[in-house]
């Protein structure tokens, strides 16, 4: 029996029967993925195409019902370029850059997100989680089909996972009944009330916000801009906020904050969320509700992010509060830093030593999204009266003031993390290079005369090289390096320069799988670089 | 003379604000405004220049967009 813990959307993976689980003694598989979410899904995705044979065992057959996470992030859409799933994401998404913030019913200020030119990504789309998965599953077909080593088990739960000294041994229960499977490395992607923890026993703490909201997903045919718009003190919620965010398909995500002491039953009911909807947006437009939920929300996270061979990412290892939409792009990120980490260890060799550095990284960027995301919540959701009185003068000031603007906090949108203090970046050693791709940072992307910088770079270790030569027939223990030389020829906005260069007149970066900066130097030299790839593949510790 | 500089000038508000709210926390109503007070005196002291100081004083009075009871 597989229990039905949510209904989905649609089905994507129906369950069939698989040799293993007639099998005499269980099958050995190098990499299992609990959980078939976007997370899970990516780290399907990026293991098959690096030829990693894995299996993703989900205990529904399809994408779970409502839109949920709506706002994707150009690091994460660079991501799925680089998993080669992004344009369909692009197509279909809402691109937005305009975010209007009202107090009552006047505008106090609007901010433009402005994207800087020279980016093939926008700074973010809107697009309900459903497709996001969807698109992601239709890439896996297309690399199943061309020999990517991918596998998904639908109606396959999880019940329970013994941990052994090089594997782990999972017990799965289907429709046709129970099996085993063992694991080199198991990595759960099941969420944030993940199972696989649960079943660990391993703790998940932080903070509750005592809070709740009401999200209500509506159709509707209404020219209203696509534009975020927050509100503080509507009149339609009085005390409390509202936002109003464009998705496709004519749907648009109306959130209302409801306060804590509230009758959950009755806010939940269909002609209650219509009557504030039309307070929201006009009781003369016509709507349909799509999706409706109540959620509260809490900022966790789990103490280690690996515990021996079994790995946890996305909601499952950490929990932020919607502001700033660093639940789905952080778990994005997370599984851009194992992917290439398991397959180095996997099929190169790489040090077990390197696999420590996941947690290192991540936890590192789960805390920046917790402490972003916390102190969004602490505005939107004074806690005491020094919250309230502060947030007030900040609102009283910002329509005239402009210093004021900063202090307002109605979310801090996902940004990439950059690993400043990472084991795996050699020191920087290009003189007043730009800070924005020191060691440690996700490579910027530039325009080039004829596409994109980050199209360039691929997903193994690159040797980018500008305005100078390195040898091309690189070769270094446990990894293969690829060589990316570009002139300044072929810079036409010269924004390759401003962003890689600074004064300097040559650079040569070291980029890891993932394309984030491992090291940066003005000249090649052979030396340099093999130490560089050596640290950044968890060899060197300082 | 020094104008009172009324573009954004904080390093990180974020981190500013934080750290407000955390001095604040656990004052009842009478510590929070006896901090407050002291926090004024504090900053006042650093300008010093008084022309800035009344400056910002004006601002502070006007600057509210809720109607004034």
């Amino acid at each position: 029996m597989v229990a039905v813990r949510y209904q989905t959307a649609f089905k994507l993976y129906p369950y069939e029967k698989v040799a293993d689980q007639d099998a005499p003694t269980p099958k050995r598989h190098p990499v299992v993925i609990v959980g078939g979410g976007p997370i899970g899904m990516g780290l399907a995705l990026d293991l098959g195409k690096k030829g990693v044979p894995c299996v993703v065992l989900d205990d529904h057959d399809g994408v779970g019902m409502g839109s949920r996470a709506i706002c994707f992030a150009k690091r994460t859409l660079e991501i799925c370029d680089r998993l080669g799933c992004a344009d369909p994401m692009v197509d279909k998404g809402v691109v937005w850059n305009i975010g209007r913030v009202y107090r009552d019913e006047r505008e106090v200020y609007n901010f433009n997100l402005l994207p800087e030119d020279g980016h093939k990504r926008p700074a973010f789309i809107n697009l309900q989680q459903p497709y996001f998965e969807q698109f992601i599953v239709e890439e896996i077909r297309r690399q199943q089909a061309a020999g990517a080593p991918i596998e998904i088990r639908g109606q396959n739960c999880v019940t329970a996972l013994e941990q052994k000294a090089d594997h782990v041994v999972l017990d799965v229960d289907t429709p046709d009944g129970p099996y085993q499977l063992e694991a080199d490395y198991l990595v759960a992607c099941d969420g944030a009330s993940s199972p696989t923890r649960a079943m660990m026993g391993l703790d998940f703490e932080g903070r509750v916000f005592e809070d709740n909201f009401l999200i209500a997903d509506i159709k509707m045919k209404a020219d209203f801009p696509t534009e975020r718009r927050f509100w503080f003190d509507p009149p339609f919620n009085r005390g409390e906020t509202a936002l109003l965010h464009k998705q496709p398909d004519d749907v648009w995500r109306l959130d209302f904050q409801l306060g804590w002491d509230i009758d959950r039953a009755a806010e939940l009911k269909p002609e209650r969320i219509s009557e504030r909807v039309s307070a929201m947006i006009g009781a003369d437009i016509e709507f349909e509700l799509v999706w409706t939920s109540i959620y509260t929300f809490r900022c966790c996270t789990m103490e280690e992010y690996r515990h021996g061979r079994v790995f946890f990412a996305g909601d499952a290892a950490h929990q932020v509060s919607p502001f700033g939409a660093r639940g789905a792009n952080g778990g994005m990120q997370d599984i851009d830093n194992l992917g290439w980490k398991l397959a180095a260890v996997i099929n190169d060799g790489a040090g077990d030593a390197l696999l420590d550095s996941y947690h290192d990284e991540r936890k590192y960027g789960a805390m920046e999204n917790i402490k972003n995301s916390s102190r969004t919540a602490d505005f939107l959701t004074p806690r005491n009266p020094a919250h309230t009185l502060f947030r007030d003068a900040v609102l009283d000031l910002v329509e005239h003031q402009d210093f004021a603007r900063p202090l307002v906090n109605s979310g801090r949108l996902s940004e990439p993390c950059t690993f400043d203090v990472s084991t795996l970046n050699s020191e920087d050693a290009l003189p007043n290079g730009p800070a924005r791709n020191r060691p440690g940072s996700a490579c910027s992307d530039a325009p080039l005369t004829d596409g994109y910088l980050l199209d360039q770079l691929g997903d193994r270790f690159t040797l980018l090289a500008i305005n100078t030569d390195v040898p091309h027939d690189l070769t270094a223990p446990n990894a293969q390096i690829d060589v990316v030389e570009i002139s300044m020829n072929d810079d036409p906005t010269g924004a390759l320069a401003e962003r890689y260069l600074g004064e300097n007149t040559s650079a040569v970066y070291l980029i890891r799988p993932d394309q984030h900066v491992a090291a940066r130097w003005v000249k090649f030299d052979a030396d340099a670089v093999k130490n560089s790839v050596q640290r950044a593949l968890g060899g060197i510790r300082a | 003379m020094t104008q009172l500089q009324t573009a954004p000038n904080l390093e990180n508000a974020d981190d500013f604000y934080a750290a407000l709210l955390a001095a604040h926390e656990g004052l009842d109503e009478a510590d929070m405004h006896a901090l407050n007070a002291r926090l004024i005196l504090v900053l006042a002291n650093h300008i010093g220049d008084q022309s800035v100081l009344e400056a910002a004083i004006g601002t502070a009075k006007v600057s509210c967009s809720r109607p004034q009871i």
